[in-house]
């Protein structure tokens, strides 16, 4: 059984050569350490690799309260690059979602125990209202969602900098006023535990959308259609499905998710304000590395989003070593390009699968054999499409 | 009038740097490969170009070393877009993973960078570029104070280059065989025009563009770089597509862009649009929405290069 699934992991998914791509950026990582520090490169590499672990249970508590923002704009990103759609709006949608959270968090007391939960959906609403923006454009006027996404973020960034201003500014310090208690995230004891970190109920907030992106994604007709319309638009749209309504939908989910990142993140009650800064946030780009790394999979994001946040947080300890910090996002960004590399990893794979005889063992041969027959006739089929 | 003056020259500099990038990504994607690493690379232009600034400007100032500096940006532009090359050309990778990897490990090298060498992100500079007043073309009346005082080397560049690639994409050998290896590699291939050779060409050009694009955007508005060119790779992408992939067009959408941008920044310096009493931030937002607009507008015949964005396969012919 054990054996069935290592074999099907390796045959079939990219989880192989994501694996490869992580221990190829490691690897680079580890010589530009050397490069620029060699005394000190075994130690700070060490320190990477240990990860948030090195904080002891806070550095634990903190790794999840690091992956909750990322694992929500990774399902983002994801969830519209399975429909064929690129979401680079992720940071727009995130901060008009963080700040509806937060106004209602800091307006509305008097909700009782729900109140974070309704902030909650709050800044959900915000955030699929910014995504179904260009969805709509998408769908009805062909603007590249690319485009209108990136304007969109600009436009949100600058909105909510005037609306913070406007409504929940604490003038004091130049940034937005703290929430209600009653709008916090609870903790569920997980302060004693993790003592000295931040993390909250949002982790499980974030596992709980994983499975449900998971369900609608895998187990609905909805979901399905959403894959084919990213598959093959032209396609899709002969078999009957409404590719415009599906666009639409598709956008406005993943900016939901943002949205929901942004209030777990201004929730969170962790000493995160929105600053009136014009820089974007940063989460809503991290989620497209996310979302990559765990090739668009919801389950997948939810560990590429960990250990994004893991090595994230080896970063930090590593200023103990005189590094900086950065080389994590290098580390990462060079995960990434080895992942987009995959496609020639996949292929030894394939073959090496098909030649060792892999398939005897536990996979039946024809099994693999018209699974390669299908891969090689949608690449066709796309050039079809071309001519 | 003066405030006229003022615009159109605070406009050149907010345009010019959105039409060299835009250039630059048109002849990637002209040529079939979708560059969404344009921020990347202006970054690593900017980057290298700013360095050797700093490091040359006590021996050396000027227009030479202005010149130098625009040398480091494309060459390092170019060399950085070697990677996005190999992994989309050679590699047959997803272009727009390779192109985000390249946007995330650009502002992350220059900054580890310049904290390790030293300490600090950011890297100062002295501007001893701006050009006065153009000898002779400067004492035109009128059209000598809106376009050749208080300007930079880069405004002329950057037009000229424009000038350039519009006659090389669409009366060149090259820049024919360029096209048609976006449109229909495998016709292109079928009549001996190497596709790979002409798609490195186009995404080294976008390199080039890109890593000037990015010293173009700092010089003229700052005198330190952060590691950040504040998204301008990403708007010059917006402009390629409000500019359909074509020259003229770009050159339209940029100066619009970049007319919007300098009326946000500018407008407390103009009497009438600061007596309005509209809040700032809204004038920040104006560029986006009037581009959003337009696009909603214009784009529903809107067509890219037919085959940007898929890897070309000698063995799918």
């Amino acid at each position: 059984m054990m054996n069935k699934l290592k074999h099907r992991l390796l045959a079939s998914s990219g989880f192989a050569a994501s694996l490869i791509a992580i221990f190829a950026g490691l690897f680079v990582g580890f010589i530009i350490l050397l490069i620029t520090n060699p005394d000190q490169a075994v130690d700070g590499f060490v320190t990477i690799l240990k990860g948030g672990f090195t904080g002891g249970a806070k550095g634990i508590g903190n790794i999840f309260y690091l992956a909750t923002p990322i694992i929500m704009t990774g399902l983002s990103v994801g969830f519209a690059f399975k429909t064929g759609l690129f979401n680079i709006g992720a940071s727009g949608q995130l901060i008009v979602g963080g700040y509806v959270a937060v106004l209602i968090g800091v307006l509305a007391p008097g909700l009782g125990s729900f109140h974070w939960v309704i902030a909650l959906i709050g800044g959900m609403a915000a955030g699929a209202l910014w995504a179904f923006i260009p969805g709509l454009l998408k769908a009805l006027f062909n603007v590249h969602e690319v485009i209108s996404s990136i304007m969109m973020n600009y436009i949100g960034m600058f909105m909510v900098n005037a609306l913070v201003a406007e409504t929940v500014f604490d003038s004091l310090r130049a940034q937005s006023l703290p929430v209600a208690q009653s709008a916090q995230m609870p903790t569920l004891g997980m302060d004693t535990l993790f003592k000295g970190s931040s993390v909250n109920a949002g982790i499980f907030v974030a596992i709980l959308f994983v499975i449900v992106l998971y369900i609608i994604l895998n187990k609905t007709t909805f979901g399905y259609e959403l894959k084919a319309c990213g598959f093959n638009k032209d396609a899709s749209r002969y078999a009957g499905i409404n590719a415009k309504r599906n666009i639409i939908l598709s956008m406005t989910i993943a900016g939901a998710m943002a949205g929901v990142a942004g209030g777990l993140i201004y929730l969170a009650g962790s000493g995160k304000f929105i600053e009136i800064v014009d820089v974007l946030a940063m989460e809503g780009f991290t989620g497209i590395s996310v979302a990559l790394l765990a090739s668009s999979n919801p389950i997948g994001v939810l560990f590429t989003g960990i250990f994004v946040s893991y090595i994230t947080n080896g970063g930090f300890y590593m200023q103990l070593y005189d590094f900086v910090p950065e080389i994590i996002d290098i580390i990462i960004s060079i995960i990434i390009y080895f992942s987009a590399l995959a496609l020639i990893v996949r292929h030894f794979f394939d073959r090496y699968a098909l030649k060792s005889g892999l398939g005897d063992d536990d996979i039946p041969a024809p099994k693999v054999e018209p699974k390669r027959k299908r891969r090689i006739g949608l690449k066709n089929k796309e050039v079809d499409k071309d001519e | 009038m003066n405030s006229v003056y003022f615009l159109v020259q605070q406009t050149m500099f907010f345009s010019i740097p959105l039409l060299v990038v835009a250039l630059g990504g048109m002849f990637s994607e002209r040529g079939g490969v979708v560059n969404i690493a344009l921020e990347g690379i202006m970054i690593m232009g900017a980057f290298a170009s700013i360095f050797v600034i700093s490091v040359l400007q006590d021996t050396m100032q000027g227009q030479l070393l202005l010149i130098i500096a625009i040398l480091v940006a494309v060459a390092a532009g170019m060399i950085f877009s070697l990677f996005h090359a190999y992994a989309s050309i050679n590699m047959k990778a997803n272009q727009v993973i390779s192109g985000t990897a390249l946007n995330m490990f650009a502002p992350a090298f220059a900054t580890f960078v310049a904290r390790t060498i030293q300490v600090t992100k950011s890297i100062n500079f002295n501007n001893t570029f701006r050009i006065e007043s153009v000898p002779l073309l400067g004492d035109i009346p009128v059209l000598g104070q809106l376009f050749f005082q208080n300007t930079y080397l880069t405004t002329f560049l950057g037009i000229a280059i424009l000038i350039v690639s519009a006659f090389v994409l669409n009366k060149t050998k090259f820049g024919l065989r360029l096209r048609a290896c976006g449109e229909h590699p495998q016709a292109a291939d079928s009549v001996g025009i190497n596709v790979y050779r002409m798609r490195y060409a186009g995404v080294l050009l976008s390199g080039a563009l890109a890593g000037l694009g990015g010293l173009i955007f700092v010089i003229p508005t700052s005198t330190n770089f952060n590691a950040t060119v504040s998204g301008y790779g990403f708007l010059a992408l917006a402009v390629l597509i409000f500019g359909q992939w074509k020259p003229k067009r770009i050159i339209i959408a940029a100066f619009f862009f970049g007319f919007m941008k300098t009326l946000a920044s500018a407008y407390t310096g103009i009497e009438f649009l600061s007596n309005l009493g509209i809040s700032s931030y809204l004038y920040k937002m104006i560029p986006y929405i009037a581009t959003l607009l337009v696009l909603a507008l214009t784009s529903k015949k809107s067509q890219a290069p037919r085959a940007s964005g898929i890897p070309y396969d000698k063995g799918l012919r």
